[in-house]
């Protein structure tokens, strides 16, 4: 019986750590995508106040998912080497695995961002909303880590709600403008509320590895997911919006590495001097 | 009091180095001085932030997309500080605005250069974060009260602005063949631009005297040219690149760099309109205004409604007070 947990243990603890490595690689995806969107209105925004909100709102991301990367790699480094490089699904194999290797030398099916945050940023009804369905996911979702086993994964989650509550705040205050704001504005939402929201069902439909590392079960996930929707039919009926409910069908894959043709021109980009110049410093 | 009697007492207080408040007199001509140097300033801010904007996206390293980032933001707070600096002379922002749309207002030539590579992010934070150190330092005594503290504010960030830009010229410099080729370029291409950032030599300055009386500026065009030949000649050192100056010189009688001859044909020419990107960046940024039109209108109709509403519950809140009490 001893020799049989002792054989056992190692294999669920490889299980947990793969799943767990996984999941940080997914926030961590999450984090950099959407500062990459956001960043991408840096010195085009519609008034001066808020193009420096939503900079300061992807430097948060970038702050994020650097953290995110970080703990990842330390705890691939831990590994033996040639599952370490297996486990982050490397494109290019880098000299060490580290927040940039993991950023930087992953190939688009290596990502395991949701597809949502991958979507264009569209005008400002769609960068708003997309950012307000995506922050509201990442407060109760964190609330949640706040509990985990993993005190480091627990500490960059409660350092990141600081965060997240003023984009929260500040998205939800710019769903109410725009959704009670003039024909316009209100028209540009309902157009945005159509095209992200087959993709919001992604978040609620998760992956083993989720469940895993962020100890959840299918009540708990339930329960989030009505949270979620409670939560945002509530500034919509603020904002005179619809109130929205789940369809049967919705877009996933990105959890998993299957992604929207969007992923691949974010990646060329942001990757094309790592990739250039192997191993050189920055 | 007469014209000539506050004109007086005016510049006494400018003679005793008294910060000149926004509900002080001022002679017209100060006033419209300060308008077009600080809206111009202004602009710089702003349109300053697309070359660098461009390359936040591809930036090398997490740690440098970030440090990028917080760069560019600043540019735009700065932009904000001083619009808000400028308002306080009885201009509005959205006047300032029409002013760079529609060509009438100037913003620093240097912008209109483009940014090619990743080392002219190192570049640009070495050099122009550089030369805009050179001129702003002085600008933080400048007379007027509200330019002077929103330049206090600004020189704290532009020097790490500076340091950021060196460092990742530095890093280029320690780097691969290709690393170094790029660092080598950009110093090239920058350089000469950014000795245009001070503007004509004194003989064509025709406003310097002027300043300098009012105390807006403190240094000639020529002086802070200098200083930064003299600083940056010694820093390029450290890199172990050189600056495309063959005329530059240590002249060991004036105790200064000696310097090549500047095209200011060029200078001209880009300052008219015909830098490789003048147009590209007005139209980005009339793009912007123009996309964020409905945006504005939306914010500005739903705080109308806000306080209407408001007003409407306060109003049935005063009629429930003097209601009677339900029994
Ligand atoms: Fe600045
Ligand atoms: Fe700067």
């Amino acid at each position: 019986m001893i020799i049989m947990q002792e054989q056992t243990m190692p294999a669920e603890k490889e299980n947990a750590q793969k799943a767990k490595i996984d999941a940080l690689l997914h926030l961590a995806d999450d984090s950099l995508i959407m500062g990459h969107r956001c960043s991408e209105w840096c010195g085009h925004g519609p008034i001066l106040e808020q193009d420096i909100a939503l900079t300061n709102i992807a430097l948060d991301f970038v702050g994020q998912a650097r953290n995110f990367y970080q703990h990842a790699a330390a705890l691939l480094q831990q590994l033996p080497n040639d599952m370490a490089l297996a486990l982050a699904d490397f494109d290019i194999t880098p000299a060490s695995i580290t927040e940039d290797s993991l950023a930087y030398l992953r190939n688009a099916n290596a990502y395991k961002n949701h597809l949502l945050v991958e979507l264009p940023n569209g005008d400002w009804a769609q960068t708003i909303l997309k950012i307000f369905f995506f922050s509201n996911y990442r407060q109760i979702l964190f609330q949640q880590l706040l509990k985990n086993s993993d005190t480091q994964l627990a500490a960059i989650a409660e350092k990141s709600l600081k965060e997240i509550q003023y984009h929260v705040k500040w998205s939800g205050e710019w769903v109410m403008r725009l959704g009670d704001g003039t024909d316009e504005s209100r028209e540009r939402m309902l157009k945005a509320i159509d095209y992200l929201w087959p993709y919001v069902g992604e978040f609620f439909n998760c992956t083993e590895y989720e469940k895993t590392a962020f100890e959840l079960d299918d009540t708990s996930i339930d329960l989030l997911k009505q949270t979620w929707l409670n939560t945002i039919n509530h500034t919509f009926q603020l904002a005179t919006l619809p109130e929205q409910t789940f369809g049967k069908w919705y877009q996933s894959g990105g959890k998993l590495g299957i992604h929207t043709e969007h992923l691949g021109y974010i990646l060329a980009e942001m990757q094309f001097l790592p990739r250039t110049y192997p191993n050189a410093e920055w | 009091m007469d014209a000539n009697k506050l004109a007086e007492q005016f510049q006494q207080k400018i003679d005793a180095d008294i910060k000149i408040e926004p509900q002080d007199w001022m002679p017209d001509e100060y006033r419209k001085t300060l308008i077009r140097q600080i809206s111009q300033h202004a602009h710089s801010e702003i349109v300053g932030m697309l070359p660098e904007g461009n390359w936040i996206t591809r930036a090398p390293s997490l740690r440098r997309k970030a440090i990028l980032l917080a760069k560019v933001q600043d540019e735009a707070g700065h932009g904000l500080y001083l619009y808000s600096a400028a308002e306080t002379l009885g201009i509005t922002r959205d006047e300032m605005y029409y002013q760079l749309h529609s060509g009438k207002a100037k913003y620093s030539s240097i912008f209109n250069y483009p940014t090619l590579t990743w080392a002219d992010m190192g570049a640009i934070g070495w050099l122009v974060d550089g030369a805009a150190i050179m001129n702003q330092v002085p600008l933080s005594r400048c007379s007027y009260g509200p330019y002077a503290r929103a330049m206090v504010r600004i020189c704290k960030e532009e020097s790490f602005h500076q340091r950021q830009g060196f460092e990742i010229l530095l890093t280029l410099s320690k780097g691969n063949a290709a690393q170094r080729k790029m660092c080598q370029d950009a110093i090239n291409r920058w350089w000469w631009p950014s000795l245009m950032m001070f503007g004509p030599t004194d003989n064509d300055s025709p406003h310097t005297a002027q300043s300098m009386k009012w105390k807006i500026k403190r240094f000639t065009n020529d002086e802070l040219r200098q200083k930064f030949v003299d600083v940056c000649a010694e820093q390029v050192k450290f890199l172990g690149m050189t600056l495309p100056d063959k005329d530059l010189k240590w002249n060991e009688e004036r105790k200064h760099y000696d310097f090549g001859p500047i095209n200011w044909e060029e200078f001209w020419n880009v300052v008219k309109g015909n830098g490789p990107c003048n147009k590209e960046r007005l139209a980005t940024r009339v793009q912007a205004w123009e996309d964020g039109a409905w945006v504005r209108e939306a914010a500005l109709a739903y705080e109308e409604k806000k306080s209407a509403r408001k007003y409407a519950f306060q109003n049935t809140a005063k009629s429930t007070e003097n209601a009677p009490a339900f029994q």
